[in-house]
């Protein structure tokens, strides 16, 4: 019954996008493809939904670059499932749009609707996320942070600090959710890094979800299995403000008594960077708005573009971030 | 000794002890308390401290299921009442001011208490299934803390919020104070008073209770409000204790190890039956089990079999049947040897 019920909801909104889109696009004569007739590039974006801060600053961006640039969007959030996005996709092939841009909420299952896109000569841009499939012809190219040079960027900070001093180094480790790319690649990047020299040493490294709340629970039974903590490494920002509380609740001062690394630069992150309590920031940018512009127009004119774009991003000391929190805007 | 080793709470102790013993081989200092910036600190008063929102929430839990129900909505419960007050503070012109705050706790828990009673109303008034009645509120309740805090993380700066999850009193952490209270107010009432009769008695046959004069719906009502308003303190104390409202994580799947510690404490899913202390005990042990975890350092990605050995085992162990089987093959309880004969005879 509620399947029954679903479907013919669905059959209705169908039925509204479509006629919506009949209307909007007859005035461009329908044409396929080309979109060069009234000379407005029309982008596809199937967003993965508003799940963060990062998340909402991301969808943001791209909605103001896209008209900044001068190309009609039209956004779909698939509110963190792939049976919306793929559903998505396919009406913006039968829209006809000139490029399509997408997030991927999963890594797999991704062949079929690209091929679609792909047989009805589309061409696709990822952002943010990659997918796993094998045939790489299915997508122009990737656009999106590089998780292990984040790492490595955390770690030479590291490195340069202490190059003067002889003394053993113990870092304990904040991961995020475990099995996560951003947690599996910011720890093999700053490892890389930091393998380099003996006196660096991770004493220990757990899971905190990425959450304020498990940072902070995580934190303090590492205050208290290790009597010397020199440096807090944490895979984003927010564990590394809940372990901000419990090095407070500790009697010690974060920043000084412990350093403290962390990767995103969020507004509260680069609030405590600024206050002192966070010494160095990875930024982690969801602002890719332009270089997607960019990237859209050179794919629909036919240029070539690389496989993997990586997006311009920075890093932050308490000096910068002073200077950046006011301009910041997520 | 036997009446020792009888006593329902005497393997939950037995578990909750052996963990904290392997505490003691693997991890310096973990039973050690100090005095740090005038409040207790140490291992042992992380595990109540942290613990405290869990137990709460089991508490509520632990009714529920005494009335043969469940309520899968906590989680989202303890998600939408830090978003309400968290969204309410920061909107104070004085985030400090102890009646602003005051204003934004006593909202999200009568929130919590509203959202409760509508479980309540849906299992009792209209009769839907409490796992079915329940999961509506677990989803939508998720959407709807997200929709209060705009899908953003709302931090606050409020002392006076601070306290109630991340603040001492008397050097003693202000959230194990609250369960305190709590409890002592949930036992006086289940245990002093007829309620606890009441909603065993529904628990058990809500019907023959109903027959017998019972308002089973009131009762069934209560039951489910109280729980709410567990869950809505829980969230406070998670949100007061990182001074944020994260829509997305605060309380996922709390749901789950509430009804994990109710279980561990001897109260049976099906009903009719219910034990307070018990309760207790298995979220101690959840978060002990947690605390243990990140003081031996377990790697992060075999943490959760470690988890499922150890709750495996403690299942184990807390099953008479299974204790039966392997402890005491040979000598079963005399008494016990001619009522199970009687029951194959007439099965026969």
């Amino acid at each position: 019954m509620l399947k029954r019920i679903s479907a013919l909801i669905l059959a209705g909104a169908t039925a509204l996008t479509m006629a919506g889109c009949s209307s909007s696009s007859g005035g461009s004569g329908g044409s396929s493809g080309g979109g060069a007739d009234d000379g407005k590039l029309v982008m596809g974006f199937a967003q993965v939904g508003a799940e963060s801060g990062w998340r909402t600053a991301n969808t943001k961006d791209i909605q103001e670059s896209a008209k900044a640039a001068g190309i009609e969007l039209k956004f779909s959030d698939a509110q963190q499932k792939q049976e919306n996005q793929i559903k998505a996709i396919r009406s913006y092939i039968q829209q006809k749009v000139d490029v399509i841009a997408f997030s991927p909420v999963v890594e797999s299952g991704w062949d079929t609707v690209l091929k679609e896109a792909q047989n009805a000569k589309i061409p696709v841009i990822l952002t943010d996320r990659a997918v796993d499939s094998k045939d790489t012809s299915l997508y122009k190219t990737f656009l999106g942070s590089d998780f292990v040079e984040e790492g490595k960027k955390a770690g030479q900070w590291l490195v340069d600090q202490y190059k003067d001093s002889k003394d053993d180094v113990n870092i304990v480790q904040l991961e995020g959710t475990t099995g996560s790319a951003p947690a599996n690649d910011r720890k093999a990047g700053f490892q890389q890094v930091i393998s380099a020299d003996p006196k660096f040493k991770i004493i220990a490294s757990q899971s905190g979800d990425f959450t304020r709340a498990k940072g902070k629970e995580v934190m303090e039974a590492f205050l208290k299995s290790n009597p010397k903590i020199d440096v807090l490494y944490a895979h984003n920002d927010d564990m590394g403000l809940g372990a901000i509380e419990a090095i407070e609740g500790a009697g010690k001062v974060p920043g000084k008594d412990i350093k403290i690394i962390t990767v995103d630069a969020v507004h509260d992150g680069m609030q405590a960077l600024a206050d002192g309590k966070i010494n160095f920031i990875v930024e982690c940018s969801p602002l890719l708005g332009t270089q997607l512009m960019d990237l859209a127009k050179k794919v629909v004119k036919g240029e070539q573009v690389p496989q993997r774009v990586v997006t311009e991003e920075t890093t932050f000391t308490q000096e910068q971030a002073k200077e950046a929190l006011p301009n910041r805007k997520y | 000794m036997s009446r020792i080793l009888k006593h329902r709470l005497f393997w939950p102790l037995v578990i909750l002890v052996a963990l904290l013993a392997l505490n003691l081989f693997f991890t310096d200092n973990f039973f050690k308390i100090q005095m740090k910036e005038g409040h207790l600190y140490g291992s042992l008063i992380d595990i109540v401290r942290f613990g405290a929102p869990l137990i709460l929430v089991s508490l509520g839990m632990t009714l529920v299921i005494a009335t043969s129900g469940i309520d899968l909505s906590v989680g989202s419960v303890v998600a939408i009442a830090g978003a309400l007050a968290c969204l309410r503070i920061s909107g104070l012109s004085d985030q400090n001011s102890v009646g602003g705050v005051l204003g934004a706790v006593g909202l999200a828990l009568v929130l919590s208490v509203v959202l409760g009673a509508w479980n309540g109303f849906l299992v009792a008034g209209i009769g839907i299934q409490p796992i079915i009645a329940t999961l509506i509120l677990m989803v939508a309740g998720r959407g709807l803390a997200q929709l209060i805090t705009d899908g953003q993380i709302t931090t606050v700066n409020s002392s006076p919020y601070k306290l109630i999850g991340g603040g001492y009193w008397l050097t003693l952490p202000f959230g194990i104070i609250i369960v305190a209270v709590v409890l002592a107010l949930t036992a006086f009432l289940t245990r002093r008073l007829a309620l606890g009769l009441l909603i065993e008695s529904v628990g058990g046959n809500a019907e023959a209770s109903r027959l017998a004069g019972i308002s089973a719906r009131g009762v069934l009502m209560t039951v489910y409000a109280f729980c709410g308003l567990c869950a809505g303190i829980a969230g406070l104390m998670i949100s007061s204790n990182v001074s944020s409202a994260d829509g997305n994580n605060a309380g996922l799947w709390i749901e789950l190890d509430a009804i994990l510690a109710v279980v561990i404490g001897g109260t049976p899913l099906s009903g009719g039956r219910f034990s307070l202390s018990g309760t207790v005990l298995g979220a101690l042990i959840i978060q002990t089990l947690t605390t243990t975890i990140y003081s031996i350092g377990v790697p992060p990605e075999t943490t959760l079999l470690f988890k499922a050995l150890v709750v495996t085992i403690v299942c184990l162990i807390q099953s008479p049947a299974f204790r039966a089987k392997v402890f005491h093959r040979r000598r079963r309880p005399i008494a016990a040897r001619p009522a199970a004969e009687e029951k194959v005879r007439v099965s026969a």
